[in-house]
Parts: C-alpha cells; structure tokens; sequence
C-alpha cells in the first residue's frame, strides 16, 4: 500500500498557501503564491505546484483541508476549517506547551492561545482597520518609496527610536510625509512603523507567557522578531515556516480527520 | 435534515404581520379620525400615554426597520451633513436621515408611506441621552411639546431615592400630559393599561425562558422579530392576546421536541444590540454551525414585571429605571453570569455596537471578567445596530466559525 498524503491549503488575503505532509508529519511538499481574484484557481495551481514538488510524484493525497479568509472557495476541499484554529494546531506542533499566538496576516493580526494540551482557548482579532497588518506595512512602503522587500533591511540599518503616533493607516501615510519633512531617515521612519506593528498586537491582548509569532508578515519581514523579543522582555519563538503554520495546521486536521466523509 | 441545520419558521409570525399591519394602518389615520398621536421611546412611558387616549408610535421600531432594510447606509450621511455625528446613534441618524429625505420603511413593509405626525413627544433616558436628542430634532420640527423623564443612571442595587424620583418625574409628565391634553388623567385607565403590561411582560418572558429548554424551540433572532408587540404594544390588549398564541406554539414544539436549530449543538448567549440588517445572515450561519443563540439581554429588556396595577406610577418607576441598560457594571456583570446560567449557555457573544456605547457591555472589561469568575467564554464583535459601513462580515463570519470550533476542542 502506498503511503497517504494530506494537505492544508490556506487561501489568506494576500498569499495562498499550501502545505501536503505524511502520514509521519513530515512536509512533503509545499507552495506559496500571491492571491488573486479567483480564489479557487489560486488554490488549485498553488496545490498543484505544492504536489508536484512532493518527491517520487505520483503519490494521492487522502485528504484536503482549506483554511484562511477563502476557505470556503476551495471546491477541491473536503473539509475547511478557520485560520484561527489551525494557527493554533500548527504552531502547538512545534512548540507543544501553552502558548500565545500572534499571527500577522496580510488582512488582519490574530492573538490566538492555545493551552497545554493544545486546545483552541481563546482569540481576538483586529478590528475593521488595517493597522498593524501586511496591508499597513504595504502602504507604507509606498509612502517610504521602497519595496516591501526593502523595508526590513532598511529597518535594520536604523540607529534611532522614532514613534508613529497615528492609530490608521491612511493617516500614519500623511504622519511618514510630514515626519520626512522634518528631515528623519527613511531607515528610522521604517523602524517606526515596524513598532508600530509590534504594540498594535501588544494591545489586543496581554501576551504572558511563550509567545509564537507566526504568519506572512513575520515570514518576510525578520525585524519583527528581535522588536517583539525586545519589547517583550524575552525571545519569542518563531515555528520553522511562519507563512505556512495555517496551512499545516490544516494539512494536520486532514490528517486527523482521515478516514471521515468529504463535507459540503 | 438534521445535518445541514435549518432555520425554522414560526407559524404565529403571520398573525403578528396582521397585527403590526392593523397597527401602522391605525397610526396613518389616527389625524383623519381625530385622534391624537403621541411619540414614545421604546422603554418610555408608553402605559401612560394610552392612559391619555394617544395612538404611541415609537421612532426606534421605525429606526430598526430601516436597519432591517438595510436603507441605514443611505441615509446616515444625511443627518451627518447637518451636523448629527456618525459616532452617534445610528437608530438616531438613519431616522432623522430618513425623515429629511421624505422616506419610510414602513411603506414595504405595511403600505403605509409616511410616519405619523406627533401631537407631543415622550422620552426616558432610562437608555440613553441619544433618545432625548433625538425626540428633541422632532419636537423643533414639528413644534410639538417634549416631555420625558430624565432617569437617574448607571444604578447598582434600585433604591427608594432611585423610585422617589422617578416617580415624582412620571408625576410631572403625567400634569404636562393633562395640560397638553386639556383633561385629567383617568387614574382607571392607567390602571388598565399597566395592567395589560404586566400581562404581556409576563407573558414574553415566559416565551423567552422556553428557551432554556433543550433543544430550544426559538432563537434569539426569532426574538428580535416577535419582540414588536411588547416594545409597540405595552398597555393594549392585543399585544396579551398575540404573546398567548405565540407561548401556545413554543410550549408545543417543546411537546414535540421541535428545535429552532436543527440538531443543537451549542448554545450562546448574544449580549447587546442585533445587528439589524444582517439577522438573515447570522441566523443561518448559526443554524449552519448546529449552534442556537438561544438567549439574549435584548429581547429581555422588554420585561417589566415590576409593574402593579395596584400602584401603578411607582410600580412603572421601579420597573423602568431597573432596566438592564441602566444599570451599573457588577449589576449588569452578574445579570449576564445569572442568564448565562439559566440558559445553559456555552459561550456569550458580545456586540460592541460602534454607534451604541450605552447598550455595548464589552467596553470596560466584562468579557474577561466573566471567563475569569464564572468560566463561560466570550467573543467580541465589532459591528454596528444600523450603520453596516462598520461591519466586516468576513470578518465576524470567520470569528464566529472560530469560537464553535473552540467549543467543539473544549
């Protein structure tokens, strides 16, 4: 009998994302690819590129888990389940204790925990505003005229505490023109508004204890380890893959769910 | 199908469409009949106005309804531009907005195309100030008298001082009315029509607490479209004779073992205000999730079993300034624990209502609190009674999704 394959596909705001494990949990392949308008097609070709990654090829996947604000676009898909849950089964992976998630997304930050026996206790969600957010940091970039890319990097070369008052992203856009006015370094404004990331998640919610930083914006944007470290007081912990900790924790309830009818 | 979950109809929702279509069709011809029409907040003082002989007609069902109609959006920016916030009611904003621009909802909904014009106009505060500036626009409007009482506020336990009050202001308004009406209060009628309150609060919470039973056989969005009688209704007999149907039809699903959410799951307790324009869509989302909202502050609002016919000012004091609304944080924190309890609830949803600070209890740390000391987990949503520019559905959708899945890991 040939070994099963499972994968969790994470369709996100910005990025879709897709994982397929084995039956030992182990990664057999993964993708990730900017989201588009047709979600579905998103899912399909980043599930195909993941598969045809997987080694020796040919293998079936037993079970397909989606996840992620287009969960319910993935007609391929036999069950779905929220970010917020498989944020906390896949991060619990890797760091099986109790834990606090912070999962910055492209769309929206998440405060998720987990307790010691891995369960889903509780979470919160930014509200309707993109602050803080993959979006945020995006806009901003435009305003520092540098790539997203180039912003971490530039971040890092800053010397200087500078604070970004403003609480919105439009508005936060016409304090870095004014701010720029005054004759501060872009490198400064960058780590500014990074801060700023970091205390709008600081404020949904009282991060005591292991803090697991996961999602996109953590995966491109390294800065924010050392500032939530710094800010914290202690190390945060970062699972191996933070842009795919959703979709593996749906490959997981795929896996766990095995065996079990295909749901409408 | 019990998988799938289905939302159920209730049989007597036809009879209640009769009787608030006879109701709007009485307030339309009130002026051509020669009959006088008194405007009322919906937690006013509504017995004492039908004592009076006016037609009541309450702004807020009117406002709800534009929400429902999902017509809030058009007509919020209207009051905005001359010069009502959006940060404030949105009940207050999309009906002052509505009125400028000659529109009801009540013509899709009853055939009936405009609101009544008030011969006076009667607030409390028992809510909110948002009531009594609003009555305020209308009164400069139409230059009809405002009167209303101003309650004393954020109350723990209802004291004497507390009643005294209010009873001296329901006092006052009842010699403003005589005034204004030109004839004396008939103490019998008052007495009558604080009677029928009684009989229809009694009654509406005996409706609620079928829900306690399990599978329950209503939901909380069953409630925001049956509760019409008992906010439009207090002090007339037809609002006792509908609420008797409706008991009739709740006690026999419970024979039958009929549930308002096919194989129940969960169940929550939704706390603060419905979000008016989008009931179809959360009720079938949680009839999806196998999940029963079975209870809610809201519709519990509307019990005033503190009424006596016997003494009914004072009696209509105390049960008017003991509202839930009005009351203070530990009083309203150990209301929610006590519901919480009696409802057999798996968790509490908190609306913090963006326009609605008054009527939004997860502000000043309740939720937490809540968990903390009696164990039953909270999710707060962020949206809006009337204004759906403030509400991410997608949001709220994959927040509510999340939280039956934490139940079901619990």
């Amino acid at each position: 009998m040939s070994p099963k394959l499972f994968a969790g596909i994470d369709v996100g705001a910005s990025a879709t994302k897709c994982m397929i494990i084995s039956e030992e949990k182990e990664e057999a392949g993964s993708a990730v690819a900017k989201t588009g308008i047709d979600l579905a097609g998103d899912a399909k070709k980043v599930f195909e590129d993941a598969l045809s990654r997987v080694d020796g090829g040919g293998v079936a996947v037993a079970r397909i888990v989606s996840t992620g604000f287009g969960r319910k676009n993935v007609p391929f898909a036999d069950a779905s389940r929220t970010e917020i849950s498989c944020q906390s089964l896949g991060c619990y992976f890797h760091f099986p204790r109790a834990i606090v998630i912070v999962d910055i997304g492209g769309q929206d930050t998440k405060v998720i925990r987990t307790d010691a026996d891995g369960k889903l206790k509780g979470f919160k969600m930014n509200r309707k505003c993109a602050a803080g957010t993959g979006t945020f940091l995006e806009e901003i970039s435009h305003r520092l005229d540098v790539s997203l890319e180039e912003m971490n990097a530039l971040a890092t070369r800053s010397k200087k505490d500078v604070e970004i008052g403003a609480f919105c992203t439009v508005f936060t856009g016409t304090e870095i023109l004014a701010r720029i006015r005054e004759g501060l370094s872009r490198e400064d404004l960058a780590k500014g508004v990074y801060k700023s990331v970091v205390k709008r998640a600081m404020e949904m919610d009282t991060l005591v204890g292991d803090v697991v930083l996961t999602g996109g914006v953590v995966a491109h944007n390294t800065i924010l380890y050392d500032m939530f470290s710094e800010i914290l007081g202690r190390k945060v912990l970062i699972p191996p893959k933070p842009q795919l900790t959703g979709a593996f924790g749906a490959a997981l309830y795929a896996l766990q769910e095995a065996g079990q009818p295909r749901l409408e | 199908m019990t998988e799938t979950g289905q939302r159920k109809e209730i049989r007597a929702a036809a009879e209640l469409k009769q009787l608030l279509t006879d109701y709007y069709h009485e307030l339309d011809k009130a002026h051509s009949e020669g009959q006088k029409v008194a405007w009322c907040t919906s937690v006013g003082p509504a017995e004492v106005l039908r004592a009076f002989g006016f037609k009541v007609y309450f702004p807020e069902n009117h406002a709800a309804m534009i929400g429902v109609q999902r017509a809030g959006e058009k007509f919020i920016p209207v009051a905005n531009a001359i010069g009502y916030s959006p940060e404030i009611c949105s009940y207050l904003t999309s009906d002052i907005g509505a009125y400028i621009q000659h529109w009801t909802p009540l013509e899709k909904a009853y055939g009936v195309k405009s609101i009544p014009k008030p011969d006076v106009l009667a607030y409390n505060t028992n809510q909110c100030r948002d009531v009594k500036e609003w009555f305020s626009f209308y009164s400069r409007e139409y230059k009809v008298p405002l009167v209303g009482i101003d309650s004393p506020k954020y109350i723990g336990e209802v004291e004497d001082m507390h009643v005294d009050d209010v009873t001296a202001q329901f006092e006052r308004l009842i010699r403003q009315l005589e005034g204004i009406t030109k004839r004396k209060l008939d103490e019998d009628q008052l007495k009558g029509t604080v009677g029928l309150s009684l009989e229809a609060t009694n009654l509406w919470k005996e409706i609620l607490e079928t829900a306690a039973h399990a599978p329950s056989p209503l939901t909380f969005f069953d409630g925001t479209v049956h509760m019409a009688p008992i906010v439009v209704l207090r002090g007339d007999r037809r609002a006792v004779d509908y609420y008797q149907v409706l008991l009739r039809e709740m006690k026999e699903r419970i024979a039958a073992g009929v549930a308002a959410v096919d194989g129940e799951r969960y169940r929550i307790y939704w706390e603060g205000m419905p979000i008016w324009g989008k009931l179809r869509a959360l009720s079938e989302q949680f009839a999806e999730l196998r999940t029963c909202v079975v209870a809610s502050t809201y519709c519990n609002s509307w019990i005033f079993d503190d009424m006596r016919e016997s003494d009914p000012v004072r009696s209509m004091a105390l049960a008017y300034t003991k509202l839930f609304i009005n009351r203070s944080e530990p009083a309203k924190e150990q209301y929610i624990a006590e519901m919480a309890k009696r409802f057999k609830v798996d968790g509490i949803i908190f609306h913090d209502s963006k326009t609605c600070p008054h009527n939004s209890n997860a502000r000043y740390g309740m939720p937490s609190r809540i968990k903390e000391r009696y164990g039953i987990p909270g999710l707060i949503i962020d949206a809006d009674l009337n204004d759906l520019r403030l509400y991410s559905e997608e949001q709220t959708k994959t927040n509510i999704e999340a939280f039956v899945e934490q139940m079901e890991v619990a």
